[in-house]
């Protein structure tokens, strides 16, 4: 029996003076290694990097997400949490516009990514700028290498060769925290890895094309605690070059991960805002029950 | 292995009771004894068969008759081999795969991953089914009837006063792509359909477009599958007799149609392992049976050779990994 070697937990600085994260997208390319860097919690948030404003998806006539206004920021970690079935997956899937692909779905509202209107965007370019990471793990059957080079390679005519992405490929992995258990095994299937491994693999791929938004559905829901660990040191330690939104159901993580926490019920966004906010002091009746355990 | 069971129970403790025959009602009995039965039986069939052929085939098959033209007598009991059905067997199948793959999925794609609107997509289906369903012997008439027509005289010999022959390689083999096409189609579609929806939503996620997720995601993922049913197809290809009889013009040796080297070769008749049996047993007219059953023994290894093929294909295939998920499912 192959039993799967724990990947290397690093410790988490939660004592480190926050790093104020930089007034300007980092160059595509080098930017510091970010495993020694603090993790820069409360710190002062970036440029808004999306802004939800008025945004309502139907599913026919069901309002899943009400007149929702937001703002997504470079350096921060937005946290969604709320009760199952009350929006969240779809409010996250409507930033990229992958709920157009669910038929009968239907958008209002608008949303920005720096300024410009989503729906002017090319959707695969689009998509490239605001990357996705899934509740279940979703790797593509082909080898770990291919799975993060396939979300390198342009739509292109000529295809890079191996020896140009290889480096991108290294470098996505690494970032994703995942180089060393797998750089003697690039070509196997990404298939064969474990449920944590697969997970973080694609977030390599998501972030292989240095997006400037990552979204997170839940993105530990099904793995065990140790792979959650791991995933959210990542978390801590991606945020310094991109805005996350991740979808939590789980309040400890929420707290854990998030800088900013907006709390969905029923469509409505409730409340939003930073985690302590939220979680020591909440505004509305309804958040103060939900984060106590009293619903949900 | 962390634990190792004990294959014993430890002492003293009681062993759990099995079920027994004992127990069984007098009809649960019977039907038990029937099913083990068929199952034996057909094994048995399956060995008879084989046996059979075996004995017979290698009692007569000596290496001289496979690279031996057939005799040009219409009697083959004095001389000749069967290269050339040999030859004819390969030809045809290559043909008729290389004909009937890419047609057959590129309509599993456009069945699974479009298919709007859903009406013409069963419409496919239904029509797919269909031929499935037709018996050779009528493809092979209708495909008499449609390859004499003029316009499709440039794919066997036209005789002086400009009758089509409408029969050749060329034109058994495009009916023969109509019996191996559904056995692709069917494999490609199911594969298609086992990929699980957040595989494409994946790429979708990723900027990808739709063609670009077909070509770099899906097809790789389906390669098992399409080889699957193209060698289960090509299996039934080798083995057909009435296209061949029909449509390849019945000639035992190769007959080169027209001058263009290569091209004169599938314009031309000829025969395959099928038809050369047909024409030797006493059935046909060329009073060999030994070379039948030498034939027949040939076209079997060929045909089991095949089936093993589906076999290691179907086991490679799950080797990537995707046992134990949906995608391998089915495999
Ligand atoms: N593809 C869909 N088609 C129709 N209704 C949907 C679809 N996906 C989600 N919904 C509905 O939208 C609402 C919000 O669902 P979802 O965004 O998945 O919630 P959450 O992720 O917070 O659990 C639910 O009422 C759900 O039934
Ligand atoms: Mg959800």
């Amino acid at each position: 029996m192959i039993t799967e070697q724990p990947p290397p937990i690093r410790k988490i600085l939660v004592d480190a003076p926050p790093t104020v994260a930089p007034g300007i997208a980092p160059p595509a390319g080098g930017h510091a290694a970010t495993s020694g860097a603090a993790h820069h919690r409360r710190g002062e948030a970036g440029p808004e990097r999306m802004t939800l404003q008025g945004l309502s998806v139907f599913y026919g006539e069901n309002e899943a997400v009400k007149q929702v206004s937001l703002s997504i920021r470079l350096g921060e970690v937005l946290a969604l949490i709320g009760p199952s079935g009350c929006g969240k997956t779809t409010l996250l899937r409507t930033l990229n516009r992958l709920t157009e692909l669910t038929a009968g779905a239907q958008r209002g509202g608008t949303i920005l990514l720096d300024g410009t209107d989503v729906d002017a965007l090319e959707v695969t370019a689009l998509r490239r700028r605001v990357a996705m990471v899934f509740q279940q793990p979703n790797p593509f059957p082909m080898s770990i290498f291919d799975n993060v080079a396939y979300a390198l390679r342009e739509q292109s005519r000529k295809r890079p060769g191996r020896s140009v992405l290889a480096p991108l490929v290294e470098d996505a992995l690494r970032r994703a925290g995942l180089w060393d258990e797998v750089k003697d095994k690039l070509d196997a299937p990404a298939l064969r890895l474990s449920g944590g491994q697969q997970q973080r693999l694609c977030i390599a791929r998501a972030i292989a094309t240095r997006p400037e938004v990552l979204l997170m559905d839940e993105p530990c829901s099904a793995l065990d605690p140790r792979s959650t660990a791991v995933i959210e040191q990542l978390i801590g330690e991606l945020r310094s070059d991109l805005a996350i939104v991740i979808v939590t159901h789980n309040m400890q993580q929420a707290r854990r991960v998030g800088d900013k926490v907006a709390f969905m019920y029923l469509g409505d966004l409730v409340e939003y805002g930073p985690a302590e906010q939220i979680f020591d002091a909440p505004q509305a009746q309804r958040t103060r029950d939900y984060v106590r355990g009293v619903f949900g | 292995m962390a634990v190792t069971a004990s294959p014993r129970p430890a002492p003293g403790k009681q062993r759990p009771k099995r079920e027994s025959m004992a127990d069984w009602r007098w009809g649960d009995r019977i039907a038990y004894v029937l099913c083990w039965g068929a199952g034996l039986a057909l094994c048995a069939i399956a060995a008879l068969i084989m046996g059979y052929m075996a004995v017979r085939g290698l009692q007569y098959l000596k290496p001289s008759l496979l690279w031996s033209h057939p005799s040009g007598e219409v009697d083959q009991s004095d001389s000749g081999g069967f290269l050339d059905p040999i030859i004819g067997t390969i030809l045809l199948t290559i043909i008729g795969i290389a004909i009937a793959t890419p047609i057959a999925v590129a309509a599993a794609i456009w069945v699974v991953e479009y298919g709007r609107p859903s009406g013409l997509a069963r419409m496919v289906e239904s029509g797919i089914e269909v031929v499935a369903g037709t018996p050779d012997i009528v493809l092979a008439i209708f495909g008499l009837a449609l390859f004499q027509h003029g316009l499709l005289g440039w794919m066997s010999f036209t005789a002086e006063g400009g009758a089509v022959f409408g029969r050749s390689f060329l034109t058994a083999g495009a009916m023969m792509s109509l019996i191996a096409l559904p056995m692709v189609f069917g494999a490609t579609r199911e594969g298609l359909q086992s990929i699980p929806a957040h595989v494409r939503e994946a790429s979708y996620g990723l900027g990808k477009t739709k063609i670009a997720t077909i070509r770099r995601v899906l097809l790789p993922a389906v390669r098992p599958n399409v080889s699957t049913g193209a060698a289960l197809g090509m299996g039934r290809i080798a083995g057909d007799t009435a296209i061949v009889v029909i449509l390849l013009g019945a000639t035992l040796r190769l007959e080169k149609e027209g001058g263009v080297p290569g091209l004169d070769v599938l314009k031309g008749t000829g025969s395959t392992l099928t038809s050369y049996v047909y024409n030797n047993s006493p059935a046909g007219e060329g009073n060999a049976p030994e070379k039948a059953y030498a034939a027949a023994f040939v076209l079997l290894l060929l045909v089991v050779a095949l089936n093993f093929t589906v076999d290691l294909i179907a086991r490679r295939g799950a080797k990537t990994g995707l046992e134990g998920t949906r995608l391998g499912a089915g495999r």
